[in-house]
């Protein structure tokens, strides 16, 4: 096959979505005619249901996440919650959450005083530029929170 | 879980009441149930929605998954250890299937 | 062609990562911390990805692509096929028998009488000497065989060969970089020699060089061939794609290696 331009195809309706980037989304286990984005009251009424209403601190989480993630489907973040861990005063849980997601919970870390740091590292799914929502459970009954941005942008070169 | 495979990276030895970074990775797709297949329809949802670690049998951490966690999750987090053990991680999936992995610890 | 410091660091790390694994049987020829990703003007697509991802290459754990030089690893040494033989038979231990080998791939094979790539050669090894069925294309066993025989290259500079058989074979292989295809009428050139480093749209474009490969791509969440991504390319401008094997894809990658001569073997590399 020499000197010969390959054939164009048909580029059906499917295709031409996967120019706008569905496919990207799709490649990433979120259907484009599935539920609607999750949205930051989605995210609110989650953590309202476990702090009961109780205010949350904030300051003694730090969450580390990229300004602009290489890829939607493998976004790292660490995040660590200040506090001693003794049997006294420890996390108990860390929650997070991705208010831009069709389905905003990402996970739940449940903490010992044997965990010696409340610290998680791990690798998440954004489905699109969304603030990651943190929440940590004390063992006094107070509760704690911080918040980032990750910009998601949908690429330009799939393949 | 057909061909998960899971890896850890603890240390043999550690300091009494020092807190050690433990790592972990474990192959899985884990399907979101959002995808459809060519036909149009959805794929099932099949992800790993537990891990767990125990230290001498006792639970010392643990996390639950949703779907929003990446394909072959990595998580790496900390034990804080007096005595000399095994540490026993689990991931289970949505059908109930476990893979466990373990490691010893010299605390001294 | 291996600078001093380099082998003293990979002394270190290899240690630190060979007790790391207890499936390894030794370590790596070369850290995951190459250093040197740029060799005159080419530049890998190591030196276009965020930090947060260079930092999942350069650790051998958290790379998920390295699952799949332990799979190979464990195909190196399984008996398969009539003759009953594994790979190991006849070589014996990768790390020695497969050091540099990736790198001169593809070449001339004068049975053949057209170049063959590395997946290729693989299979005609099960076919012809193990008597064995051959791998599929982009298949789980046939990814993990060529990214643990690359990995046995790891750290090493890119070195085809593109003179006396293989010539005829670069020759056409570079035709097809330069010509235009698809309902976009465009050639490899105008992304990766006319526009690296300006973006398409949301991603920067690289020099689409390929010593990574296999690489983990994060948006295919798994390991891929070069072939697999000859083909997004070209569905990408809305070409047909060729089937994987095909020859203008051997003669094309042999072309695209040589754009990256010198630079590191990375397999497995990890990209966006």
């Amino acid at each position: 096959m020499t000197n010969k331009t390959l054939e164009t195809r048909q580029v059906s309706r499917r295709e031409l979505f996967s120019l706008f980037g569905a496919g990207t989304l799709a490649a990433m286990g979120i259907g484009i005619a599935g539920p609607a984005f999750a949205d930051a009251k989605a995210v609110d009424a989650a953590i309202a249901k476990i702090t009961g209403g109780k205010a949350a601190g904030s300051g003694k989480i730090t969450m580390d996440v990229p300004q602009i993630a290489e890829n939607g489907s493998t976004v790292p973040i660490t995040v660590n919650v200040d506090s001693p861990m003794t049997d006294a005063s420890h996390v108990k849980t860390l929650h997070v959450w991705a208010d831009g997601n069709p389905s905003p919970e990402v996970a739940s870390f449940h903490f010992t005083p044997m965990s010696g740091k409340a610290y998680v590292s791990t690798r998440i799914r954004l489905a699109k530029t969304q603030n990651v929502v943190t929440l940590a459970e004390m063992s006094d009954g107070s509760f704690t929170m911080a918040k980032a941005e990750v910009k998601v942008t949908i690429g330009g070169c799939g393949g | 879980m057909a061909k998960t495979k899971a890896r850890v990276k603890a240390p043999k030895s550690a300091k009494k009441g020092e807190a050690f970074q433990i790592k972990t990775l474990i192959s899985h797709k884990m399907e979101t149930g959002q995808r459809k297949d060519k036909k149009g329809n959805k794929i099932p949802r099949d992800i790993i929605n537990k891990f767990v670690c125990t230290y001498n049998g006792k639970e010392v951490f643990s996390a639950d998954w949703h779907p929003a966690v990446s394909a072959n999750p990595y998580l790496a987090f900390y034990v804080k250890a007096e005595e000399s053990g095994s540490l026993e991680m689990t991931w289970t999936d949505d059908a109930g299937k476990a893979v466990k992995k373990t490691a010893k610890v010299t605390v001294s | 062609m291996k600078k001093a410091y380099l082998g003293a660091m990979a002394f270190g790390v290899a240690a630190l990562i060979a007790a790391s694994f207890a499936s390894t049987t030794h370590a790596d020829h070369n850290s995951p911390l190459l250093g040197k990703m740029e060799v005159d003007d080419r530049r890998s697509g190591y030196t276009y990805m965020e930090p947060e991802t260079k930092a999942i290459q350069d650790d051998d754990f958290e790379n998920p692509a390295m699952i799949f030089v332990e799979d190979g690893e464990q195909l190196w040494g399984s008996v398969d096929g009539n003759a009953n033989k594994s790979c190991q038979s006849c070589h014996n231990d990768a790390f020695d028998s497969m050091k540099g080998v990736a790198a001169g791939y593809p070449k001339y094979d004068p049975k053949l009488k057209k170049l063959k790539s590395l997946e290729q050669q693989i299979n005609i090894c099960r076919t012809e000497r193990m008597q064995a069925k051959p791998w599929k294309w982009e298949s789980n066993e046939l990814l993990a065989m060529t990214i643990f025989v690359r990995h046995q290259s790891r750290g090493m500079p890119v070195n085809v060969s593109i003179d006396d058989e293989a010539a005829p074979f670069f020759a056409k292989g570079k035709e097809f970089y330069y010509e235009r295809r698809g309902q976009l009428d465009m050639a490899c050139k105008h992304c990766h020699e006319d526009n690296a480093g300006h973006m398409a749209r949301a991603n920067r474009l690289t020099q689409g060089q390929i010593n990574g490969f296999p690489t983990y791509r994060l948006k295919w969440q798994k390991v891929g061939s070069v072939h697999r991504r000859f083909r997004g390319c070209n569905k990408n401008i809305r070409a047909q794609p060729l089937k994987y094997g095909a020859d203008e894809y051997v003669n094309l990658e042999l072309y695209v290696a040589w754009r990256g001569r010198g630079l590191p073997v990375e397999t497995p590399s990890v990209r966006n």
